[in-house]
């Protein structure tokens, strides 16, 4: 009896599965809102004047990989944000001078979140790029010891010169420590995700061209895709051309080992209201200080436990996952999705999946579809090495980033 | 009577002016509140809605007997009564118009799905709410 049924288990196992059927009209819709082609255009942030400036975003790719900028000379944005792993470290949690207290997320694509940070603390990218310079774990560093620092560079003076006035006569401490993270956020809004093969797949499905679509994708891989926006539900949070919502929910990750659970969003909430360089803020260049996402948004105990969703474009190479690196493999992380346990704190949203073993591997058949390269031009993916004393530091420093010197001109 | 025997009544009000071909155009299609005191007409300014961009809603409101309802005490809330949760953002009206129109600021979706927005309105003593679906 037992032999028979494990017998046919093995048998319906080595059956093919029957073709995936075609595509439904609602269920096309739901793939073209997910395709890298309606990306909108990156939104304005009023709240910097030089946010689409492009001196402004040399200026901050200087400034991304100047370890300089650290107490002890040796960090840059770079050192956990590595262009080589899309902009993160490989770590469970950032590494500095001491320990961050979160796992290093990509920043590519980043600029379209209205927030910044697993928990939001921060509503814009040049706000958001002061902090790490100050926090003791990572840069190390203060406002006045980096200010003092672009006075001191003649070309980097010059360069901030140009597109904010005169240092230090011109500024308090403050504002030129905003104009600094401005321009780092200049450089930032140009990492930008390209097109995938699942971008492909929807331009055959959006072409109607039945041959092509099989040829694109595996049949595990349209199963996938089947159950992403089927099924399993994925597409509640990973929706839109970036698979995230940029919103934050409570999916019952368990806490860092020996840590008590990340209260999330309840906190950064609280935080970036009462933020001094937030929209609402003296150094926000927003006039009419607009401010809907400070303004409108949602306090209150549902948020307790809750991340950012993470935009799904940025998978490849960048484990291990979740707002603590708690779970190493995407294969770990379906199964995380598939039991859904009751959250340690506050209320887990998603609900069991109840997938068997194959549908899993064919749902991250179809994640590693997602996997593309940046759709910006290489010049901006590595330090922007022309300056003597910087390549003096670096080789000091024992690395070999001098073999890829690009001099400005080729930018 | 229960919220959703009267939404039903709302539409089917609406169902009737285009069934008997009365409709004018936008001024006769209108959501009508639970003990129908109000009448609502909403705009937004994302059409064809859309998730993960805020925006705003303009509402005008009329009494039943098509009265504009002057700075009224209107809320703005709503959710996914399939997940059981609101709405991420928490829009509010931000200003009074003239003429029965109300500014709200603030909206904002992040799920495909079945959605309702819940408006009330208090003008005097006199409240009463509107369940407005929208499919997104
Ligand atoms: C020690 C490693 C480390 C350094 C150095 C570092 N970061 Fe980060 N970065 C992190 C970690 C960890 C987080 C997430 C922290 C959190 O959410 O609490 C993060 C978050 C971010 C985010 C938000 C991404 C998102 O998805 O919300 C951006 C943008 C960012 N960093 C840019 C920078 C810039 C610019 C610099 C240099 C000025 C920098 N980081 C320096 C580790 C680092
Ligand atoms: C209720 C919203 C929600 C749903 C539904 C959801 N996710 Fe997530 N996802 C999140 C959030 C929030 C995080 C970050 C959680 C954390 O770190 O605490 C996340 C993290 C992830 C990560 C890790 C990404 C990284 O960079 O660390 C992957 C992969 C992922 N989700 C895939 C999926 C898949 C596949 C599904 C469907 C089975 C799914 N998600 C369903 C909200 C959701």
């Amino acid at each position: 009896m037992t032999l028979a049924a494990i017998a046919a288990g093995i048998i319906w196992w080595l059956l093919p599965q029957a073709p995936p059927a075609s595509w439904t009209e609602p269920e096309v819709e739901m793939l073209e809102s997910l395709w890298i082609a309606n990306l909108k255009p990156l939104p304005s942030d009023p709240t910097n004047a030089v946010a689409d400036n492009l001196a402004a975003a040399r200026f901050g790719q200087r400034l991304f990989f100047d370890r300089r900028l650290s107490a002890n000379g040796a960090i840059s944005c770079a050192t956990c944000h590595q262009p080589e792993r899309r902009f993160t470290d490989g770590l469970p949690k950032g590494q500095a001078i001491g320990a961050s207290k979160r796992n290093t997320p990509s920043i590519v694509g980043v600029a379209y979140s209205p927030w910044l940070y697993w928990d939001g603390r921060r509503d814009s990218l040049w706000s958001q790029a002061l902090s790490p310079l100050e926090d003791s774990n990572e840069h190390g560093s203060n406002r006045s010891h980096i200010v003092r620092l672009i006075a001191a560079d003649p070309s980097y003076s010059e360069m901030y010169a140009l597109l904010f006035g005169d240092l230090p006569e011109s500024d308090s401490v403050d504002r030129a420590f905003a104009n600094i993270g401005k321009s780092i956020a200049a450089y930032e809004r140009l990492l930008m995700p390209g097109p995938a093969k699942f971008d492909r797949y929807v331009a055959t499905v959006v072409a109607g061209d039945e041959t092509s679509q099989q040829e694109v994708f595996s049949e595990d891989e349209i199963r996938g895709l089947r159950l992403f926006i089927g099924e399993a539900n994925c597409t509640q949070c990973h929706n839109g051309p970036l698979l995230s919502n940029h919103e934050f929910h409570n999916t019952g990750v368990i806490a860092f080992p020996g840590e008590v659970p990340d209260k999330g969003r309840v906190a950064g909430i609280r935080e970036v209201l009462a933020h001094p360089f937030s929209c609402t803020g003296t150094y926000s260049d927003d006039p009419g200080r607009d401010c809907a996402e400070l303004k409108f948004a949602r306090t209150g105990p549902e948020l307790i436990g809750a991340m950012r969703t993470p935009s799904l474009r940025n998978l490849e190479n960048t484990g291990p996952f979740m707002h603590k690196g708690q779970i190493e493999t995407l294969a770990q992380v379906l199964q995380h999705y598939n039991k859904a346990l009751p959250a340690m704190i506050g209320h887990n949203e998603v609900k069991p999946l109840g997938l068997s073993g194959r549908e899993l591997r064919q749902l991250e058949a179809f994640l590693l579809t997602l996997a593309a390269p940046l759709a910006t031009a290489d010049q901006w993916l590595r330090p922007p090495l022309h300056d003597p004393a910087e390549i003096a530091v670096d080789q000091a420093g024992g690395n070999a980033l001098a073999e890829s010197i690009v001099t400005t001109e080729s930018l | 009577m229960s919220t959703r025997r009267c939404k039903v009544f709302g539409t089917l009000v609406l169902l009737g002016f285009v069934l008997s071909g009365t409709a004018h155009g936008a001024e006769d299609s209108y959501w009508l509140s639970d003990r129908q005191i109000y009448k609502l007409v909403y705009t937004s300014a994302l059409e064809p809605p859309e998730i993960n961009r805020i925006h705003e809603w303009l509402l005008h409101i009329e009494t039943i007997t098509g009265d504009v309802v002057e700075n009224a005490e209107v809320t703005v809330d709503g959710g996914m009564p399939l997940h059981n949760h609101g709405l991420p953002t928490r829009p509010r009206v931000t200003e009074y118009l003239g003429n029965g129109n109300y500014r709200v600021e603030g909206v904002r979706f992040h799920m495909h799905g079945q959605w309702e927005i819940l408006i009330t309105i208090k003008a005097g003593d006199i409240a009463d709410s509107v369940t407005i679906p929208l499919q997104l």
